[in-house]
């Protein structure tokens, strides 16, 4: 049998979800507590991680994987430089202007550009963090062989 | 400031822009990412040039609008003046010509896609470094360029390459830390990151024992960066490893952008310039020059030999800076200072040409036999008259042959070394100039003259790698004409001048 | 004061280990080690005695006593560069193991620089 004993691969299909909901919980609140895009993203990826550890790897699989989160890494880092450059076309010429308004302090709809910032880089982040787990995979795979 | 200066966030925007397009791209026309970043070059490069000589004025810029409160600045700002605009242009102008030479380089290499994602991000972390006015930025931008770098040399992953780029990211990651380990006792000390309102704050202290220190530490995190003699270990490895188009940037510019120009901008602007110090740099400089001298001439591997001359020829860059920087801390005449920095700088510009030159020549050699070690070849001219050519002439400007370029940049360092009275200084120049031509002269016999030793189932390389060369050798010409004043006053005049106002560099904040 | 030369003798551990170990993998723990050091560095020096978290949670007093959030910017930011360092070195191991079979580098010596 692939992977870890069926105990495990019932516990971690369900903790699976819940760690996945909780690294978007620190991604939306990023700009309102500690955590962000960063913290929250390598939890995200820390989800999909588990699920690989507990089912155990194959090789053909992963590399389709390794694609298509290559691609949201690519589509989310070019949406967070359009953000950027959205600074400089909003009237004020500053590059990673935050234009919006901040809304009250502490609130969750507050810190205008800011949250959309982090939930961009808890996507990169995410799928980044999950691409250098798969591509360290796939080298030892490779080299095992 | 005023409305356009918008336009220098392009510097980085644009590559970046390129780098993450690029794989998306490749996924629905294959191939079309060599058009994209050529063109996204060569647009940088005319960008450069409006830049430079039409718009001619420092620009201080905020990133994200972030206004300075009372005098302190807070945010990154992103500043160019006369040093940052000759640097952006020699960046873009080798990034320019390697980027087209890779469009047919690069053909038999698999994996181009990443390629090209590479080489943007490491035009993108240059011109940010020598952009950015804050020193955390400038140490992002430089490990952005040099993360890149390290990917590059292992592009090929043959067991050679990897255990280059292995020993290269040890050691310079080493040298990263220890510059970051200088940036924070900076920051401990002045409580600020941005580089003028640092120059501001330590104008008015003497330099004591703590800054000294900090001075020495990034003195060795920079001379790793810039492979100076003790520290040069991974440069010959990294440089002959990498493929010839990227070795070109990297021994044309990386090493000068993240290396040499930390180091002006630094030494010269931010901190006091101290005399010991500069007795250092200009001792790191002379045993630079001499020992990478020595070396090259006993390499047999073409492209070693390119990379132990970078050593050498970047010592007379460095030594230049610092007897610049001995007459200012001694406070003698600036009109000494400014000879030397004209050389040093001039140098740097014509080294930029003809290394990259010389490195994409050896890349066309290699293209076409498959051979680096000189002992295998012979008798090139005959089939390859257009590489013979080129490197015949970037020889001559790097040995210092009169009508070429390199020729009027040595002699405006050992000029100002006699008049400053510096006569050792001036005689290690000419004697690793001679060492020099020895060097050059056994890389041209062995590999272009005597008896050919393949049958001729190969000849020129690709219209490519052609028209790039042959570009490159015009700009050895041309360059020559920078040393009648008048020319000179356009290029290298505002550079000049922004390392002889040191202690100006200061004012230049935004909201001042 | 204590605490920073304990931040400069991790350094330095960290520049012995680079220096003298024989494995990739101990090398890049050792550099690793010089990163934490510096982040350390970084936290102490933003550290305010008796400073809070610099977080706004009442908008009507917002300037209490804080530790100054720069440098924690700083280890962020820097952190991202080392795991982009790590993951590069790690790779490059896995590599070089595939090709010569060990991670000693005195059996890894196809260059002399």
């Amino acid at each position: 049998m692939r992977g870890m004993s069926i105990i495990v691969k019932k516990v971690v299909q369900l903790m699976s979800a819940l760690i996945f909901v909780f690294g978007l919980y620190i991604v939306s609140h990023g700009h309102i507590d500690p955590g962000g895009g960063f913290t929250g993203g390598v939890v995200l990826a820390g989800s999909f991680i588990v699920l690989i550890l507990a089912y155990g790897v194959d090789y053909f699989k992963l590399k389709k994987q390794k694609e298509i989160t290559s691609l949201f890494e690519n589509v989310s880092i070019l949406i967070l430089l359009l953000f950027g450059l959205s600074g400089l076309f909003a009237g004020s010429f500053y590059f990673f202007n935050n234009y919006l308004s901040p809304g009250a302090p502490g609130t969750l709809i507050s810190g205008g550009l800011i949250p959309f910032y982090n939930l961009f880089i808890g996507i990169k982040v995410g799928a980044t963090m999950f691409v250098i787990f798969l591509a360290l995979t796939i080298y030892k795979e490779e080299a095992s062989k | 400031m005023n409305m356009e200066s918008w336009v220098i966030t392009l510097f980085f925007v644009l590559p970046f822009f390129c780098a993450f397009v690029n794989p998306l791209a490749d996924r629905i026309f294959p191939g079309v990412q060599r058009v994209l970043t050529t063109v996204m070059t060569f647009a940088l490069l005319i960008l450069t040039i409006f830049v430079c000589f039409y718009h001619q004025q420092t620009i201080v810029y905020a990133v994200g609008g972030w206004k300075p409160v009372g005098s302190v600045p807070i945010g990154i700002h992103l500043v160019l003046d006369g040093l940052s605009g000759f640097m952006l242009l020699m960046i873009n102008l080798i990034g320019f010509f390697s980027a087209f030479y890779a469009i047919d380089y690069m053909k038999e290499y698999t994996g181009g896609k990443y390629f090209y994602v590479l080489i943007c991000l490491m035009i993108a972390g240059m011109n940010g470094v020598v952009l950015s006015g804050d020193l955390f930025n400038m140490y992002v931008f430089m490990e952005l360029a040099a993360k890149s770098s390290y990917a590059l040399v292992a592009f090929g992953l043959r067991k050679d390459e990897l255990e280059a780029s292995f020993k290269y990211q040890v050691l310079g990651g080493m040298a990263s830390l220890l510059i970051l380990f200088g940036i924070t006792m900076l920051y401990w000390k002045t409580s600020t990151l941005n580089m003028a309102d640092i120059s501001n704050l330590l104008q008015n202290s003497d330099n004591d024992a703590f800054i000294l220190f900090v001075q020495l530490i990034l003195i060795t995190g920079f001379g790793v960066k810039s492979a100076l003699i003790p520290f040069h270990g991974w440069l010959p490895d990294a440089h002959s490893s990498a493929p010839s188009p990227v070795s070109a940037i990297l021994s044309g510019v990386l090493i000068k952008a993240s290396g040499i120009y930390i180091l002006m901008r630094l030494f010269i602007n931010v901190f006091h310039p101290d005399e010991y110090i500069a007795l250092v740099i200009a001792t790191l400089g002379g045993v630079s020059m001499f020992v990478g001298a020595l070396l090259a001439v006993g390499a047999l591997d073409v492209k070693r030999l390119l990379a132990y001359s970078s050593i050498s020829q970047v010592g007379y860059v460095v030594m230049g800076l610092g007897l610049g920087m001995t007459v200012i801390a001694k406070g003698e005449d600036a009109s000494a200072a400014a000879l030397t920095f004209t050389g040093a700088l001039f140098h740097m510009f014509n080294h930029s040409v003809f290394k990259g030159l010389l490195f994409l020549n050896a890349g066309s050699v290699e293209y076409a036999t498959g051979a680096r070690n000189m002992k295998q070849m012979g008798g090139l001219a005959k089939y390859m008259p257009v590489t013979f050519a080129s490197t015949f002439v970037a020889s001559m400007s790097i040995v210092g042959i009169p009508p070429f370029n390199g020729f009027f940049s040595k002699l405006l360092i050992i000029v100002a070394a006699i008049n400053g009275e510096y006569y050792f200084r001036a005689a290690l120049g000419i004697i690793v100039g001679v060492i020099t031509l020895v060097t050059f002269v056994k890389f041209q016999v062995y590999t272009f003259y005597g008896k050919p030793a393949f049958v001729s189932d190969f000849g020129e390389s690709p219209t490519f790698m052609k028209i790039s060369m042959i570009s490159l050798v015009v700009l050895c010409f041309v360059l020559s004409i920078l040393i009648i004043p008048e020319v000179r006053s356009l290029v290298i005049d505002p550079a000049l001048d922004t390392l002889l106002e040191t202690n100006g560099y200061s004012t230049k904040m935004p909201g001042s | 004061m204590t605490l920073y030369l304990l931040c400069f003798v991790l350094f330095m551990v960290g520049i012995y280990g680079v220096l003298t170990r024989r494995n990739l993998i101990k090398i890049v723990i050792s550099l690793t080690i010089m990163e934490f050091s510096i982040f350390l560095m970084l936290a102490l020096v933003g550290y305010v005695s008796g400073g809070q978290a610099p977080l706004v949670l009442d908008p009507e007093t917002p300037y209490v006593q804080v530790v100054d959030p720069l440098p924690q910017a700083m280890v962020l930011t820097t952190l991202v560069i080392a795991l982009a360092t790590n993951s590069m070195l790690l790779t490059m191991a896995i590599r070089l193991y595939k090709k010569y079979g060990t991670f000693d580098i005195r059996k890894i010596n196809e260059l002399k620089g």
